[in-house]
C-alpha cells in the first residue's frame, strides 16, 4: 500500500464523486460528461470537475473521441471520455501483502500438481458463502444478481442473450493475469459451489473468457 | 509492424497413453481447439507431424511428451488466443496432464518469415530452464520486447 491507494480512497469520501465512480465503472465501454452529469442530475462542469479529480487519483482514465463518428471539420470536437483505470487499489492498515502470499501460493499449487484439492477447497468456499448469503433460497435470477454484486463480481445481462449473466469484475484480477488456468478454475469451481449453496436451479457456470470480463458466465440455459 | 514473430513452444506428459479412455475427451479437444487457435489473430503457424492435422504423433522432447509449438505476430496475440478464448477450459482442467516440475514452456523471438525448428525449440528450452527467462528464452510472466530492427535500410538514422 502506498500514498498513491490512499489518495485513492480519499478520493471516493466525497459522496457525490463515489456516485460519479459507480456510475461511471456501472457501464459498458466508456461514459461521457454529459452521460454523468444527467445520471447523477448535476450540471455538466461539476461533473467535469469531480471526474478529473477522479482521474487524478487513478481511479478513471480517458480517452478523447469524436461521438458523432464523422471525422474531419464540421464533426466537432473530440469529447472526453471516462473509463474505470486498469489500476487496483489495495488499503490495508497496518500494511499487509496477501497478494505475494496468494501468488507463491498459486506457484506451488502449479508446481505440485495439487489443482484438484484447489478446486474441491473453492467448491466447499461456494457452498459456505452461498448458504450464509441472506436471500430466499432457492433464488431467483434477481437474487442470484444480488449476492452476485455483493461479492464483488459486477453482473450485467449479456446484450446479445439476455439469459446469460456475465460478470464485469474479476475479483482475482493481478492473480488470473498470471496464473490464468489456476486462478480462473479456482473462480469457476467458487462459482459452481456458491450456484449448489444459494440453491441456484438450472443456472449453470462455464469458462467462456471474453474481452475484459471475468472468464466465467452464468447461464439460465441448463444446455451449456 | 515488426520484422519479428513470436515462437512458442510447450510440452506436456499425458497421464495414460494415446488411446486409453482416461485421454479420449483430450483427444477428441484437439481438432476443434487447433482450428480456433488457426483461426485466432496473430496465427502464423504451427508444428504438424507430416499427414497429420496435430503435434501429439511427435516425441522429439522424450517418449512420453508431447509438444505444442507454434509461432505468432505477438505475446498479446498468443496471450489472447492462449488464456482468453475457450483454450483456456482445457488448460483448466488437469485431469489428462501429470504436473511438471521443470519449466514446460517457453516463448523466443523468431525474424518474420523464419519457421523454427525442433531443434531450436530444444535449445530455447533447456536455455530458460538453465537460466530463468531471458532475452533469448522467456515466458508470459517476465517478457521482453522483440529485437530492434538495426540495420533495416528504409530506417534511416537521424
Amino acid at each position: 500500500m502506498g500514498e498513491a491507494d490512499i489518495d485513492a480512497v480519499g478520493a471516493l469520501a466525497d459522496p457525490l464523486r463515489r456516485r460519479l465512480y459507480e456510475y461511471v465503472v456501472s457501464r459498458e465501454g466508456e461514459t461521457s460528461r454529459a452521460e454523468a452529469a444527467d445520471a447523477v442530475g448535476i450540471r455538466r462542469t461539476l461533473a467535469a470537475f469531480h471526474l478529473d479529480k477522479l482521474v487524478d487519483a487513478g481511479l478513471l482514465t480517458t480517452s478523447r473521441r469524436k461521438l458523432s463518428g464523422r471525422e474531419g471539420p464540421g464533426s466537432g470536437r473530440p469529447a472526453k471520455l471516462y473509463r474505470r483505470a486498469d489500476r487496483q487499489v489495495n488499503v490495508h492498515l497496518p500494511p499487509r501483502d496477501y497478494e505475494t502470499a496468494a501468488h507463491l501460493l498459486a506457484e506451488a499449487v502449479q508446481h505440485s500438481g495439487a489443482e484438484e484439492s484447489l478446486h474441491a477447497a473453492a467448491r466447499a468456499e461456494g457452498r459456505r458463502r452461498g448458504g450464509a448469503a441472506a436471500v430466499e433460497r432457492p433464488v431467483d435470477a434477481d437474487g442470484l444478481c444480488e449476492v452476485l454484486t455483493r461479492l464483488g463480481y459486477e453482473p450485467a445481462a449479456d446484450e446479445e442473450e439476455p439469459e446469460t449473466l456475465r460478470l464485469r469484475n474479476c475479483p482475482f484480477h493481478t492473480l488470473a493475469r498470471d496464473f490464468p488456468p489456476l486462478a480462473c478454475g479456482m473462480n469457476l469451481e467458487l462459482l459452481r459451489g456458491l450456484l449448489a449453496g444459494v440453491q441456484a436451479e438450472g443456472f449453470t457456470a462455464r469458462m467462456a473468457p471474453r474481452g475484459r470480463h471475468c472468464c466465467v458466465t452464468i447461464s439460465k440455459n441448463e444446455n451449456y | 509492424m515488426s520484422g519479428y514473430h513470436l515462437a512458442q513452444l510447450n510440452v506436456g506428459t499425458l497421464k495414460a497413453p494415446q488411446g486409453s479412455p482416461e485421454v479420449a475427451e483430450f483427444f477428441a479437444l484437439l481438432d476443434p481447439i487447433n482450428a480456433l487457435a488457426d483461426a485466432s489473430p496473430g496465427f502464423v503457424w504451427r508444428y504438424r507431424c507430416e499427414g497429420s492435422n496435430d503435434a501429439t504423433g511427435e516425441r522429439f522432447f522424450g517418449d512420453d511428451l508431447l509438444i505444442n509449438f507454434s509461432v505468432w505476430e505477438s505475446v498479446e496475440t498468443l496471450w489472447e488466443f492462449t488464456y482468453r478464448s475457450d483454450h483456456l477450459d482445457l488448460l483448466r482442467r488437469r485431469e489428462w496432464m501429470v504436473p511438471l516440475a521443470e519449466r514446460f514452456l517457453v516463448l523466443w523471438w523468431v525474424p518474420a518469415g523464419h519457421i523454427p525448428t525442433l531443434t531450436e525449440a530444444r535449445e530455447r528450452l533447456d536455455l530458460i530452464r538453465a537460466e530463468g527467462p531471458t532475452e533469448q528464452a522467456f515466458d508470459f510472466r517476465t517478457r521482453f520486447p522483440a529485437p530492434r530492427e538495426e540495420t533495416r535500410p528504409q530506417d534511416p538514422r537521424p
